[in-house]
């Protein structure tokens, strides 16, 4: 009980880990390529959870282990991915669009042309 | 090691872990479970709103602002104007989970048994390090770590950045132009 009350890194990470389940599952079972982008985003932020979290835990080390306030290189990295999820929403939505537009679905079933 | 102590130790800390955790997760399972493309995307912004909840309960303001402007004001108004410009009507009355769902559905379970196994294994190696630590310097120490000029390590990873983001801008052009 005392587990459950007291929150520690292990439960953010735990989250972390449920979110990211979450999303590979949205990825590996959805049809509409919409949705898969939207499961790549929540993979992206349960990593960025699991960055900010370790970021905290991180700052508690002691100063020569490289801990300290200022350690926030968790956090920075947050900010990073956060970009790279901007980027790809946006090349990915863009490819959407072309897919759109030339096979009128977005059945990711019919993005077959590489197939075998 | 001298931690700053906040002035306010914070209140009531497992009730909102938990409200915002259920949150998240409720959100996650539908927006992998609706039908429809926009029902998905709101119950995205829920458990993004919720995610900055938690930013903020681990002392990341700053990460936590850009969460609710980048993620929930750009990223998701990118998904509702791409949604809006494809008709969902046809996709809705289609089959909503591929034919690999089974398998996919055991890689997944695969893959929690990994995590379960790290996490119950190596519980050992995160004790709880619950120092807390005054948020008003942490939008002022991410910049120092990004611009400063002697702590400013990231400097060049931010110029990589904005690379990549005009790679990005070019690329969704040329992607969304009529033809290519």
């Amino acid at each position: 009980m005392d587990a459950m009350l007291h929150i520690s890194t292990l439960h953010y990470l735990v989250l972390g880990a449920a979110l990211f389940l979450l999303g590979v599952i949205g990825v590996l079972t959805r049809r509409n390529v919409v949705i898969v982008l939207m499961s790549i985003e929540l993979i992206l932020n349960a990593v960025n959870l699991n960055l900010v979290a370790l970021s905290r835990y991180w700052q508690g080390m002691p100063a020569r282990m490289g801990g300290g306030a200022g350690a926030l290189h968790g956090q920075v990295f947050a900010i990073f991915v956060i970009t790279d999820a901007a980027a790809e929403a946006a090349v990915g939505l863009g490819i959407l669009i072309a897919f759109f537009r030339n096979k009128e679905t977005v059945n990711i079933d019919e993005v077959n042309l590489l197939k075998w | 090691m001298n931690p700053i102590v906040a002035q306010n130790p914070p209140v009531a800390t497992p009730f909102f872990f938990y409200l915002l955790a259920a949150a998240m997760i409720i959100g996650g399972i539908l927006v992998i479970t609706r039908k429809n493309a926009v029902h998905s995307a709101l119950a995205l912004i829920t458990a993004l709103l919720a995610q900055a909840g938690l930013y903020l309960m681990l002392y990341a303001p700053f990460v936590a602002a850009v969460q609710i402007l980048l993620y929930a004001g750009g990223i998701m108004v990118l998904f509702l104007f791409v949604i809006m410009l494809i008709s969902i009507e046809r996709t809705m009355k289609e089959r909503q989970f591929n034919s690999q769902w089974l398998i996919g559905i055991v890689a997944a379970a695969a893959l929690g048994g990994l995590f379960i196994t790290v996490f119950t294994k190596g519980k050992s190696l995160f004790p709880d390090g619950h120092f807390t630590y005054a948020e008003s310097g942490n939008t002022q120490a991410v910049a120092d770590l990004l611009y400063g000029p002697h702590t400013g390590m990231y400097m060049f990873s931010f110029e990589i950045a904005s690379l990549l983001l005009l790679v990005a801008i070019i690329g969704a052009v040329v992607m969304a132009k009529k033809r290519i």
